[in-house]
């Protein structure tokens, strides 16, 4: 299983500010190991931020984002005690959701 | 392995007239200005560092009961400041040992608690000990994760200990050794001010400002390949590059070199665990 | 490895050299003993390149600072060792000479042993003006021809400077590139040109 994505989400002003860290190696399919070989594509495909269970952000990546990539993300609307939930699904089906609560 | 080298026992006089021409010194690039830049790029990413992960993932492994002696580094290792005291312990070391008999840095002496404590093998450790592709050892987030709990402070290591003095002396000495086939030494690049290889800067270990700069940033992550890599590895790399072969994990060697740069930095701060290009 | 360190030492005095020795228990001679004791041999980097050859010896124990006589001695030695190309010209190709002043490969234990070594030129030394990612540890080599001209005695100046540069500075930094192999004369003879060929852009 996916290791947990670190998440920040903090009031500034009337915009609440969320910055995501994601541990994913994000590999492209392009790559070659040692030995030659390709690495197979590894990278999140969908990527989505729930402010108290409703979708505020969806969206799709693919393999140009770096390794363990950083996500920031701008919301209006949003208090402080709020739950900030981020989930990712990548293109091997794996999924990770994490909660954290507006400072 | 054992070939010796060959040693000229002639000696040639051969007189020689030195050609004693000035030589040209202009640049034409800005590098203050290309500084500038990259530390704004650096604090930027400094906000959201990855290393932050390798912490999380560290804190868990320190908890967890594991080895074969099924028991916690959290409930067994004591870093300098007693067992489970973690705040402001990477600061303070490389220090002295008693149980280990040895001066030792942050990664070393959780070797030994892996080892002494946990039952690990220290083969098995030192057989892949650093990052590399989608590879991060445990040793890593866990060096990451006690560097955290030095968050800014300052560097306090116990120089006044004569075995730390001792083993900064033998660093000292160890960074000025030339050898190999371009002989080099760590000095050879990191012994005078404001130098550059290609257009990377090169720290002098030699003086407090220099020596900040070689030791503050790590643990760091290496945004190019995307990897945690700890100060032992810094070593390790710069042996390499040094055209010497490599130095053994954990060893003194690596140790000493690290005593020698992280207490010439003393009463600098040290921000946590860096970022790296 | 012990005997070879021992040796190393004690062929200096067939120098010449009057060598302070360590005393056993000073910094010095434990680092050379934590030295010998904590590295293990990978790719093509053996534990026989721990060993100092005399001249290392002499700058390792002397902080880089040798006796002026001590360092002639050195001097002259290590100049009666350079080898010159066989056809006796010491200015090839400037282009060439670019493309290996830009490769710092080789030597290291991750460089594959087969492949070509490279001159690391750019990586202390600023050349061509195109270049602008060189380093400084060494001095700046623009305009190195136009200041000098190409008379036979600079070719041979610079030709010997690459070759070995501890023939004119006992405790140079620069490596030997010559002397250890790494390249050839006509390799060196390529980087001569560099420096000294009107056409080059280091002239320009």
């Amino acid at each position: 299983m996916a290791d947990p994505m670190k998440i920040r989400a903090q009031m500034k002003g009337d915009v609440c500010e969320i910055r995501v860290l994601m541990s994913h190696p994000m590999e492209t399919g392009q790559r070659k190991d040692a030995d030659g070989k390709t690495v197979p594509a590894h990278f999140i495909q969908n990527l989505t931020v729930a402010l108290n269970g409703k979708t505020v952000v969806s969206g799709q990546t693919a393999g140009s984002v770096s390794r363990n990539p950083v996500f920031g993300f701008k919301v209006k609307g949003a208090k402080a005690g709020d739950k900030v939930a981020v989930s990712w699904v990548d293109n091997k089906g794996d999924k990770r959701t994490d909660e954290t609560t507006v400072a | 392995m054992r070939k010796l080298r060959i040693i000229g026992a002639a000696c040639t006089a051969a007189a020689l007239a030195a050609t004693g021409m000035a030589f040209a010194q202009s640049d034409g690039v800005d590098h203050a200005k290309a500084d500038a830049e990259f530390a704004k790029f650096r604090a930027e990413m400094e906000d959201s560092n990855p290393a932050e992960l390798f912490e999380m993932k560290g804190e868990e492994l320190w908890k967890a009961k594991r080895g074969p002696k099924n028991v916690s580094l959290a409930e067994s290792c004591d870093m300098g400041l007693g067992i489970g005291k973690l705040d402001g312990a990477y600061v303070k070391m490389p220090r002295y040992f008693a149980d280990a008999d040895k001066v030792m840095d942050a990664e070393r002496r959780i070797v030994w608690c892996m080892t002494e404590k946990q039952g690990f093998s220290f083969d098995e450790i030192a057989k892949r000990p650093f990052a590399s592709g989608n590879y991060t050892p445990d040793i890593t987030s866990l060096v990451t994760f006690v560097a955290g709990h030095s968050r800014n402070m300052k560097f306090a290591v116990p120089i006044k200990d004569p075995k730390v003095k001792e083993a900064w002396e033998i660093g000292k000495e160890i960074a000025a050794y030339r050898a190999g086939p371009y002989d080099f030494s760590c000095n050879t690049c990191h012994g005078s001010d404001g130098k550059r290889i290609r257009m990377q800067n090169l720290p002098n270990l030699a003086k407090p400002e220099g020596a900040i700069k070689g030791v503050f940033g790590w643990p760091g992550y290496r945004m190019t390949g995307g990897v945690m890599l700890t100060s032992q590895w810094r070593m390790n790399d710069c042996f390499r590059q040094q055209r010497f072969p490599e130095p053994k994990y954990a060893s003194d060697t690596v140790t000493y070199l690290l005593t020698y740069m992280t207490a010439t930095a003393n009463g600098q701060l040290y921000k946590g665990p860096g970022i790296k290009r | 490895m012990t005997k070879k360190l021992i040796l190393a030492v004690a062929a200096i005095p067939c120098l010449g050299l009057a060598l302070p020795a360590f005393a056993d228990a000073s910094a010095s001679a434990k680092a050379i003993e934590t030295i010998k004791r904590d590295f293990k041999p990978r790719g093509q980097a053996d534990l026989d390149r721990l060993a100092e050859d005399f001249v290392q010896a002499l700058c390792n124990r002397t902080a880089n600072n040798p006796s002026p006589e001590n360092a002639k001695r050195i001097e002259a030695d290590q100049l009666a060792k350079v080898k010159y190309p066989a056809d006796g010209k010491l200015m090839g190709d400037w282009k060439k000479g670019e493309s290996l002043a830009q490769s710092g490969r080789g030597f290291t234990w991750t460089d594959n042993p087969g492949l070509p070594v490279g001159g690391n030129c750019y990586n202390c030394h600023q050349i061509s003006p195109k270049e602008v990612a060189f380093g400084t540890v060494g001095p700046s080599l623009l305009q190195y021809g136009k200041l000098r001209g190409n008379s036979p005695e600079i070719q041979k100046y610079t030709y010997v400077k690459i070759f070995n540069a501890k023939a004119y500075n006992a405790c140079s930094d620069m490596p030997r590139f010559g002397h250890v192999d790494a390249l050839k004369p006509e390799q060196i003879k390529d980087l001569v040109a560099l420096l000294l060929d009107p056409e080059s852009p280091v002239n320009k």
